[in-house]
């Protein structure tokens, strides 16, 4: 089954992978966000002075990051079937990554200096005033390329969601080639796609990881 | 729930290869992505450029491309293209080689360098070979630093076999999927499978804690017994892109 690559396929191909390619950039962007604000929240209740909240989340994120992706995307979708497939997988994208992100924040917190906590104590803030006005612009700032970067491995991942029906950008090429026997041009146009997205990210988190002196 | 289990007790040899299968992809494939990673990222250090262009092209092919693709790729686009078709194991053996051996490459790059400079001068000093001075000198150092970023991966090279299951490889989640079809315990099904990849992840990294204890020991620096049950953290990686 020798073929040359169908150039009149690719470009009849195109316009359907990057209308399912909006689909994978909004899946990628909220999902992102969700590990972004998730993440901030368990790194801050993973500091609380009870080990009773402390040890649960750290369980629970060890084993969230521990199990793949795919089986908690599947997994959820077989459970909550009367939500959209969208968001089922918007929020497991968003879970499993804060399981990351909590990490990344927390290390970033862990960085503030000792002298900032103590001269909230001095100053006498409430412990939300020492978040808010001292600690996170401090520690999100030391973070945010970290973010980025797993914003970037987000987006390589959101073909999982194409398993539960979501239609992204690998869900029209797996359409597209079977439907048109056209698998080369599909799964090859999917690819450059995702080269051509991802690598100016990547280059534009490593400047930027430059730039805060890492 | 009983009816479940009933079942699973029912496929327990299907259950058995599935997982033969899951460890055979996870193992071939992190020895193929071992040797790129070397391969590549020894490259990523040479003094010439076309070698170092060589390096850094094919890994940010690979980083970029996202591993689903390419595992869709050798399975369906190349038959197409060349002829020549790959088993589906055979198939996620070498996607995920190729995608995480990319991302490995950086691993050994950063390691090596971080080896001081010193070390190479004196290495020279002593009028070593280059292959001595990287396999006595080099390589040992570095070595110590990899591992715990290697077994990063390794765990996301487990978390990725899932994947065969839609090449309709007989891999574990492809029978506990079926055992799932048969009795409709959605939960119970997946939890379990959550539960064994856990497992799983946590017995390799108990082997890479040795692995690094042995490493450690070579190099006389000190190694704490309890070192060995700690889990691994997601550590925040610093090359871009690179977070696998």
């Amino acid at each position: 089954m020798n073929r040359t690559f169908d150039w009149e396929a690719a470009r009849e191909a195109l316009p359907l992978l990057l209308e399912g390619f909006r689909v994978t950039l909004l899946a990628t962007l909220l999902g992102t966000l969700v590990a972004a604000v998730l993440g901030l929240a368990i790194a801050v209740a993973g500091r609380a002075p009870s080990r009773l909240v402390t040890l649960p989340v750290k369980a629970v994120m060890e084993f969230v990051r521990s199990t793949p992706l795919l089986v908690q995307l599947v997994g959820a979708a077989a459970v909550f079937t009367s939500v959209e497939p969208l968001t089922v997988g918007i929020v497991v994208l968003g879970v499993h990554y804060a399981a990351y992100t909590s990490e990344v924040y927390r290390a970033g917190i862990d960085g503030v200096p000792k002298g900032q906590w103590e001269a909230c104590r001095a100053l006498s803030l409430s412990p939300r005033r020492t978040w808010q006005a001292v600690i996170l612009p401090q520690a999100v700032r030391n973070v945010l390329p970290a973010l980025g970067n797993y914003a970037v491995s987000m987006f390589k991942e959101t073909p999982f969601l194409a398993v539960i029906t979501v239609q992204e950008m690998v869900f029209e090429a797996r359409k597209y080639g079977a439907d048109h026997f056209a698998y080369t041009e599909a799964w090859t146009l999917a690819g450059l796609i995702f080269l051509i997205a991802s690598y100016p990210t990547s280059l534009l988190m490593r400047k930027l990881e430059k730039r805060l002196g890492h | 729930m009983s009816d479940f289990f009933s079942t699973f007790l029912d496929e327990l040899p299907q259950i058995r290869s599935g997982l033969w299968v899951t460890l055979e992809a996870t193992v071939l494939g992190s020895l193929l992505a071992l040797v790129l990673s070397f391969v590549l990222g020894l490259m990523a250090g040479s003094r010439l450029l076309s070698v170092r262009g060589v390096s850094r092209t094919v890994v940010e092919f690979f980083r970029g491309t996202s591993l689903y693709v390419q595992l869709f790729w050798f399975y369906y686009a190349m038959p197409q293209l060349t002829g020549y078709e790959l088993a589906p194991l055979l198939c996620g053996v070498v996607a995920f080689g190729l995608n995480f051996g990319a991302y490995g490459a950086e691993i050994v790059r950063g390691a090596v360098n971080s080896v001081p400079r010193a070390q190479y001068e004196a290495a020279v000093a002593l009028n070593m070979t280059p292959f001595h001075r990287m396999r006595k000198v080099i390589l040992p150092q570095a070595w110590v630093q990899m591992i715990p970023s290697f077994t990063n991966l390794l765990i996301q090279l487990l978390k990725a076999t899932p994947l065969l299951w839609l090449l309709s490889a007989a891999d574990l989640m492809t029978a506990v999927e079926h055992v799932r079809s048969l009795t409709g315990e959605s939960l119970t099904a997946y939890l379990l499978l959550l539960a064994v990849y856990f497992v799983l992840a946590y017995a390799l990294t108990l082997l890479m804690n040795l692995l690094e204890r042995n490493a450690k020991r070579r190099l006389g620096l000190d190694t704490g017994a309890a070192g060995v049950f700690r889990t691994r953290g997601a550590e925040p990686v610093t090359t871009a892109g690179g977070t696998r």
